[in-house]
């Protein structure tokens, strides 16, 4: 419960944090709001040698609306979402979502430019990403979120890239998250988001594979004029679980259906 | 008595203003100068011979003062833990613990070598230093197949995997079982709970080698126990070993026992000469604090079609760990509460205690009454489903109605009205409605579910001619009361609070008892410098027994103020009249002195003839009996057939645990354990790898604890039925939520999946488990 001995280096701007990654090498790790990393420093399972701490970068804390897109700063805060009246607006899922991430305290202080960096095929905010084409911006490029999350807790970030930005298309439509779990701040043992955009509908999951999913074929069926159920009835083939201490895989699998089908109902309800 | 004014008082527990602005005194709290910290390096391997230990690296590492192992440790204590009878004097094998693992270690967590450092930073860093060669051995981790001739050993030089196998036959089993027009049977498991306290274990060794003097402080239940083995161990007597715990969040029945770091911290500090800090981090408490419950029930109960119940046999196979719990055996009480709240015309119980590569179990809040209450209410309840009667009717057919009542094995159940709790909690819930709203919801494809838990405990451990044969020793308990010239009040107990309340409850029995404003009296406890012997806080006994102690020393000392007030009135001691505190003669109340006066005259000149001065007593109360609370609490569950997720829709509690001191502190006891009850039933279960022995659950992650957004509203109520065995007319309430509560919760569930023909649900009832059963059941 102890983290092993770091260094710690706080930059003032993007490019001192990418020159100091670059200094420390590959065992340094950014840090942002710190409530995925610490936790695995302190049972010893990620052991960095350096830390570089991004809080104090100005500018990656605003969320922008341009055109078709919505902005949002990698340093804004699951708190920020929450009480953000243009994401109310323009991204209203997001909020909804960040509403139910952990409790008031990682919500004070957990980032969505970790969620997305960290790539946990749990973290909420990554299906959504996912399923809506959003953009992860950094220091050095735009990556589509169909070619960034690559395996379990694996991106396409490299060693001295920091995620400046995520940008999501303006999405207005109807739309509804469920989040299956056992207590109120625990991470989804599976979530299913489904969002209008347009005539379609987009459908992603949370925690149903080693990386987030997209829910293709359901969106399929739903594009060629299925029902909720007919089209739920497809989520098995957008989806790869594994059992664990909370649940079998075939449970997971079947969640994941039952889950499309009422996540869909309750989004066309909710009209 | 007069009349009372803070005796049955809501008031609100003095203890919070500390505790809730941070004021608190935990060990961690606890700072000396020159103090060392020590980090335990513990086996990875359930079950491993240790080849050699290599700590050259860690010595060499920075801050490292000292790195010790068992040989180091063998020098300075001197002999193994202790395990008391408990319940099974006759134990088959009670192999000796060493603090430290020397050549074998027989469980994932214990301990294999300590670093001392200059801080626990750089403790935690040289312990990752320090390199074991370890030759991996199987594990036995299944309790049947430990219990096969010829199984791999827990550890090699025993015998066999069996630590007690113990039968209580009460009654010809064989005639009320021929009686029976239907038998039945189940198996009924108790999944290994974490007890999970907020506060984690930790302890502050200080040995002064110059005087062999030494304080210990540590986070504890039992702090005269603590001083008994440790001090005894180390070879300090207890006039020279002080053990203090004063705030202490949270205990649960794990920290009734000496563990391994309190012996080796003490030891470490005798070694190094200097005061030794260990903080227990969540990760080593839930591999290394003794664990709850890890029982297996067999059960068959015979009965009439009419609902009358006859006959009950059953086996426990209890899961001890590596080593037997200081009083692991105590939870084979099950098999004498087996029978419940029933009349039985004979119950066989067997109780047989096996060893496995885990963590030690130990009790659990409870320990031993939740597991008789859940088989014997969820057998109840399958008997009601096998003949088609209402399950609140099988229970009111058997019900034992006259007190004091003798049950199968002997024990006295000192007052009970259990018909009443149950009507009175059916009334609450509106019984007929909520069963009139389950047909109409199951015609529509829900599934709502109703929940009994009919139950009576054992508390207020416990009379010396019970628990001396059956423990080994005498669970009386202390107190010193102690007037000061001005009035104020001191009073010094040998029990032990972690959340209970006591320094509130005591303080209202004081007052009133006394006639002393509330705010003169102070509770001391903790520290057995200062307060006398006694065993410490577990089993509900801490008001029967303890409180019963400090009435004792007030009685002796209104006796002597008695004397002091007819000196003074120069009146006859017959004619002094007490009246809240007030003494006069009778028929003069106008002209009164307070105790306050008569103290300070008793520290003056002019004492009657003969008299002592000062105004003080010690007593120690060896309670006739045990103490019976009982109650009726009823759940009510919805089931989603296609998630299987539970949600419990109302929860209604009537208690009855006697007279009530502090209906708030009560409250607040059956809340907590009623959630931990739910909680077993729904959320937690240690889980280990069958085949290595590797914890599944090691982090808060995974090791679900509910909060209070997954808890119902809970309806309380109570009856008083007070009890015959002491003076306050008090039972015990610290347990009787948790004992209540799981089968309550199971049985609703069980009752809800009925259309389905499930018959019997585990706990912890999770939901990828009930939608397997409902999936098989629909097949
Ligand atoms: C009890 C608990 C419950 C939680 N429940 C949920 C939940 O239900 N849903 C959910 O989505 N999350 C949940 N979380 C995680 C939470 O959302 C974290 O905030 C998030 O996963 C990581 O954000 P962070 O800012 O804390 O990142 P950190 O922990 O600081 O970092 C995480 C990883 O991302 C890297 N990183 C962080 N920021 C950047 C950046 N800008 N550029 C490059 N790399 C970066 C770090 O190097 C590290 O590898 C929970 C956490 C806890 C402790």
């Amino acid at each position: 419960m102890i983290t092993a001995a770091f260094e710690y280096a706080r930059p003032g701007s993007v490019d001192e944090a990418q020159s100091l990654l670059t200094k420390y090498g590959d065992d340094a790790k950014v840090i942002a709001g710190g409530q995925s990393l610490i936790p695995l420093m302190r049972l010893r399972l990620s052991q960095p040698t350096a830390l570089v701490d991004i809080q104090g970068i100005h500018g990656l804390k605003e969320v922008r609306r341009d055109n078709g897109s919505v902005e949002i700063g990698a340093l804004v805060r699951h708190v920020d979402i929450q009480r953000n009246a243009t994401l109310r607006e323009a991204l209203p899922i997001l909020v909804e979502m960040a509403n139910d991430v952990g409790d008031n305290q990682v919500r004070n202080l957990g980032t969505i430019g970790g969620v997305i960096a960290h790539g946990d095929a749990a973290g909420d905010y990554n299906a959504l990403a996912l399923m809506l084409d959003a953009e992860i911006v950094t220091n050095k490029r735009r990556h589509k979120a169909s070619d960034f999350f690559r395996d379990i807790f694996t991106t396409a970030l490299e060693h001295d890239e920091v995620v400046t930005a995520v940008r999501f298309p303006v999405s207005t439509g109807r739309f509804a998250y469920t989040k299956f779990r056992r207590r109120l701040y625990d991470w989804a043992i599976a979530g299913v988001a489904v969002q209008e955009t347009g005539s379609s509908w987009r459908v992603g999951y949370v925690n149903l594979a080693r990386t987030p999913r997209r829910g293709a074929s359901v969106e399929r069926a739903l594009a060629g004029g299925a029902s909720a159920a007919d089209a739920a009835a497809e989520s098995g083939s957008d989806i790869d679980p594994t059992g664990d201490v909370r649940a079998t895989a075939e449970y997971k699998r079947h969640l994941a259906q039952v889950l499309t089908a009422r996540t869909l109902e309750k989004a066309t309800m909710a009209a | 008595m007069a009349v009372t004014s803070m005796i049955g008082a809501r008031i609100q527990r003095r203890e919070d203003p500390k505790l809730i602005t941070g004021h608190g005194n935990f060990i961690d709290d606890v700072n000396l100068v020159n103090m060392a910290h020590m980090s335990v390096v513990r086996s990875p391997h359930a079950h491993a011979r240790i080849r050699s230990i290599d700590t050259s690296a860690a010595l060499a590492a920075k801050g490292v003062v000292a790195v010790l192992i068992a040989a180091d440790f063998k020098a300075v204590i001197g002999g193994p833990l202790p395990v008391t009878n408990s319940f099974v004097p006759d134990k088959k094998q009670v192999p000796e613990q060493f603090p430290i693992a020397a050549t074998e270690a027989a469980y994932a967590g214990e301990p294999v070598a300590v670093v001392i450092a200059e801080d626990r930073y750089l403790a935690d860093d040289a312990a990752q230093l320090v390199v074991v060669d370890y030759e991996p051995l199987p594990a036995v981790m299944d309790l049947e197949k430990a219990m096969e001739p010829g199984s791999p050993l827990v550890k090699s030089d025993r015998p066999d995997n069996i630590g007690w196998d113990a039968a209580f036959p009460a009654g010809d089993i064989d005639a009320a079982f021929a009686e029976a027009d239907v038998v039945l049977k189940q198996r009924i498991g108790q999944q290994r709970l974490f007890p999970t306290a907020m506060e984690t274990r930790g302890c502050v060794a200080d040995y002064i080698p110059y005087d062999n003097r030494c304080t210990l402080w540590t986070s504890t239940q039992v702090p005269h126990f603590i001083r008994l083995f440790v001090g005894g161990a180390l070879g300090v007597p207890e006039s020279q070993f002080r053990v203090v715990s004063h705030d202490v969040g949270g205990g649960f029945g794990a920290k009734l026992r000496p563990y391994p770091e309190e012996y080796l911290a003490t030891a470490a500090s005798k070694i190094t000469e200097r005061p030794v800090k260990w903080i227990e981090d969540r990760t080593e408490s839930l591999q290394a604090t003794t664990q709850g419950r890890g029982q297996i029930f067999d059960v068959e109960v015979a009965a009439k079609r009419d609902g009358t119940l006859l006959g009950l046999k059953f086996t426990q196979l209890l899961d001890i760990g590596a080593y037997h719990g200081v009083f692991s055996a105590f939870q084979v009480v099950a098999c004498l509460l087996g029978g419940g709240c029933y009349d039985f015309k004979a119950i066989h119980a067997r109780s047989i205690g096996v060893f496995t590569n885990r963590m030690s179990t130990d009790p659990y809040r409870g320990a031993g009454r939740p597991e008789a209450t859940h088989l014997i209410e969820r057998i109840v309840d399958i008997v009601a489903r096998e003949i088609g009667m209402d399950p609140a009717e099988v229970r009111r057919k058997n019900f034992i109605t006259t007190f004091p009542h003798t049950n199968n094995f002997g024990l006295v159940y000192d007052s009970g009205e259990y018909e009443r709790s149950m009507d009175r909690a059916m009334a609450n819930i509106d019984y007929p409605a909520l069963r009139k709203r389950q047909e109409e919801l199951r015609a529509k494809g829900r599934y709502t579910g109703i929940g009994f838990s009919t139950y009576v405990e054992i508390c207020g451990v416990g009379p010396s001619s019970a628990t001396a044969p059956a423990a080994g020793i005498a669970l009386v308990e202390s107190s010193m009361v102690r007037v000061h010239p001005s009035g104020s009040v001191t009073v010094s107990v040998g029990t032990h609070a972690h959340g209970q309340g006591h320094e509130t409850t005591f303080a209202q029995i004081v007052a009133d008892t006394l006639g002393v404003p509330y705010d003169s009296v102070e509770i001391r406890h903790g520290d057995t410098g200062d307060t006398p012997f006694g065993y410490g806080t577990y089993g509900s006994r801490s008001l029967a027994v303890g409180g019963m102690a400090i009435m004792a020393s007030c009685h002796k000392v209104v006796d002597k103020a008695k004397k002091l007030a007819a000196h003074a009135f120069e009146a006859s001691e017959e004619d002094i009249v007490v009246d809240q505190g007030r003494y006069f003669v009778r028929g003069n109340p106008g002209e009164a002195k307070v105790l306050a006066e008569l103290a300070f005259a008793s520290y003056g000149a002019g004492l009657p003839e003969g008299m002592e001065h000062g105004l003080e007593a010690v007593s120690y109360f060896d309670p006739p009996n045990f103490v019976w609370p009982f109650g009726c609490h009823i759940c009510a569950v919805e089931v989603d057939p296609e998630t299987g997720a539970v949600s419990i829709d109302r929860y209604v509690a009537v208690d009855d645990c006697g007279n009530v001191i502090n209906p708030m502190v009560v409250d607040g006891q059956l809340h907590g354990g009623i959630a931990q009850g739910i909680s077993q039933a729904l959320f937690e279960e240690v889980q280990y790898d069958d085949e290595t022995g590797q914890m599944l659950t090691g982090t808060m992650l995974d090791y679900l604890i509910p909060t209070m957004a997954e808890m119902p509203h809970f309806e309380l109520d109570r009856t008083v039925t007070p009890s015959p065995t002491n003076e306050l007319g008090v039972k015990g309430v610290g347990e009787a939520g948790t004992i209540a509560s799981s089968i309550a919760v199971i049985n609703a569930i069980t009752d809800a999946l009925a259309p389905f023909g499930i018959k019997h649900v585990e706990m912890p009832a999770r939901p990828d488990r009930l939608w397997s059963m409902i999936k098989e059941a629909r097949a």
